[in-house]
């Protein structure tokens, strides 16, 4: 399968890039690792005149601590990530989470920002950024701005960025003392996307309760969502396997997934509850509690 | 800007080329440098028969654009074999039966000998891991991680 024809461009800095993508608007595409433009391009689902490869963009390549945040380059590859002991350690949500994206040679290619970036909610990263309560950086001919993970994803494939801007780092709370998270996900082989999944992120207080918590949920609607109502319910309470089955419950009512080869709407409800129910359960062993 | 002179090394040697903006890397190997030891499977980047080593990392071909791999270094199936002696993973592949068909094998060959650069001892869940890319319709793989444990063997 070959591609409509484009034009590729290779800027050698963010200044450039933003300056290519304002002159062609919607006619160009951000090309980062390619895992997922590159299909879409092959299978003709889309088609740009433009791409703007940022791949080789100096300085989007990094995982460092910094004033009390995590701090990844969007340009970030998912086996860097996946050899980081830093993420591997402090990151346990993320740790699960890379080895069960698509399979081992896509992940030498596809980059964090991408994933994010791309706005398709059968995505794993999108679900985890929400459950961390994460920030993305962007970059346009405006300059800089931020924009809350839970206020970037607005519909299939739609995302809060500008035409001219490029998500270029993803800043992510260092968890306090007492934190545990944890994504799981069901999928029928490797390489596929999830039949569900979910991703936990929650902080205990000193009396074994829950301080805060945080549930996203991966191929459960048109857009990456945010089991808000779960999340709610479970603040103040001590998680114990009730408030476990709960807020799973939960989390699966606010859930609209679609009917696919991976299975019917009551089907993939019922799993993104069991999804729910066990990475809430390692989330919390994972915090310390019980 | 829909055409560009890209250079780069496969299997150590350097090579030029004036490519379409649009040519996918796959084809580049094939089509224009005739290496057609890499095989196009799927073409969807699920097969991993396309798999070639790009600046020492395994990742499938049907995927990249050739223009992506402008300056890279590039290793195919071809390269495996030095001054007439076989590749260990070669070696193995023969030796343990890692093959019937044999259309996904320069796909597993090469995700095999990367996994052998950075992990001289993997154990049999790291090789399986390694080659999940990479789908395999005859063996049912047990055979193939065989022939990889045979090369780690050979390579140790």
């Amino acid at each position: 399968m070959i591609p409509a024809a484009f034009d590729y461009h290779r800027p050698g800095s963010l200044e450039e890039a933003v300056a290519l993508l304002a002159r062609h608007g919607d006619e160009a595409k951000v090309l980062a690792g390619g895992m997922s433009l590159l299909p879409v391009l092959k299978l003709r689902l889309g088609s740009y005149a433009h791409l703007v490869d940022i791949g080789r963009i100096p300085g989007l390549d990094y995982i460092k601590e910094e004033g009390g945040l995590l701090k990844i380059g969007a340009v970030t590859r998912q086996a860097t990530l996946e050899r980081s002991e830093l993420i591997r350690t402090r990151y346990p949500i993320l740790g699960d989470a890379v080895p069960l994206i698509a399979d081992p040679l896509v992940r030498n290619r596809g980059t964090v920002g991408g994933n994010l970036a791309n706005g398709d909610p059968a995505n794993d990263q999108p679900a985890i950024m929400l459950a961390l309560g994460a920030t993305f950086v962007v970059r346009g001919t405006r300059g800089e701005r931020t924009i809350a993970a839970n206020q970037f994803y607005q519909a299939l494939y739609t995302t809060a960025l500008a035409p001219d801007e490029i998500l270029t780092e993803i800043r992510l709370p260092v968890p306090p003392a007492r934190s545990g998270g944890a994504y799981v996900k069901l999928k029928r082989k490797t390489g596929d996307f999830a039949v569900a999944a979910a991703a936990v992120q929650l902080t205990l207080d000193g009396k074994g309760a829950v301080a805060r918590a945080g549930i996203g949920l991966t191929n459960a609607g048109p857009t990456p969502l945010e089991a808000m109502d779960a999340a709610k319910f479970l603040a103040g309470k001590t998680p114990d396997e009730k408030a476990i089955a709960e807020a799973a419950r939960l989390a699966a009512s606010e859930s609209s997934p679609g009917a696919d080869v991976r299975g019917s709407v009551e089907y993939k409800r019922e799993m993104a509850r069991v999804m729910v129910t066990r990475a809430l359960r390692t989330a919390i062993q994972r915090a310390g509690g019980q | 800007m829909a055409s560009h002179q890209i250079k780069l090394t496969v299997n150590g040697a350097a090579r030029e080329a004036e490519v379409e903006s649009r040519l996918l890397l796959v084809h580049l190997i094939r089509e224009v440098f005739r290496l057609t030891g890499t095989h196009i499977g799927c073409d969807t980047s699920h097969c991993g028969a396309c798999t070639v080593i790009l600046d020492g990392q395994p990742v499938k071909s049907c995927t990249v654009l050739a223009v992506q791999a402008d300056g890279a270094k590039i290793a195919t199936v071809e390269g495996l074999e030095q001054g007439g002696k076989l590749h260990p993973v070669q070696e193995g592949f023969t030796e343990k039966h890692g093959l019937q068909c044999g259309f996904c094998t320069p796909g597993m060959l090469m995700t095999a000998s990367a996994l052998l650069e950075r992990n001289q001892n993997p154990s049999e869940q790291e090789i399986r891991e390694a080659i999940s890319g990479n789908l395999c319709r005859c063996t049912g793989y047990v055979n193939i991680v065989k022939a990889v444990q045979y090369a780690a063997g050979k390579m140790r």
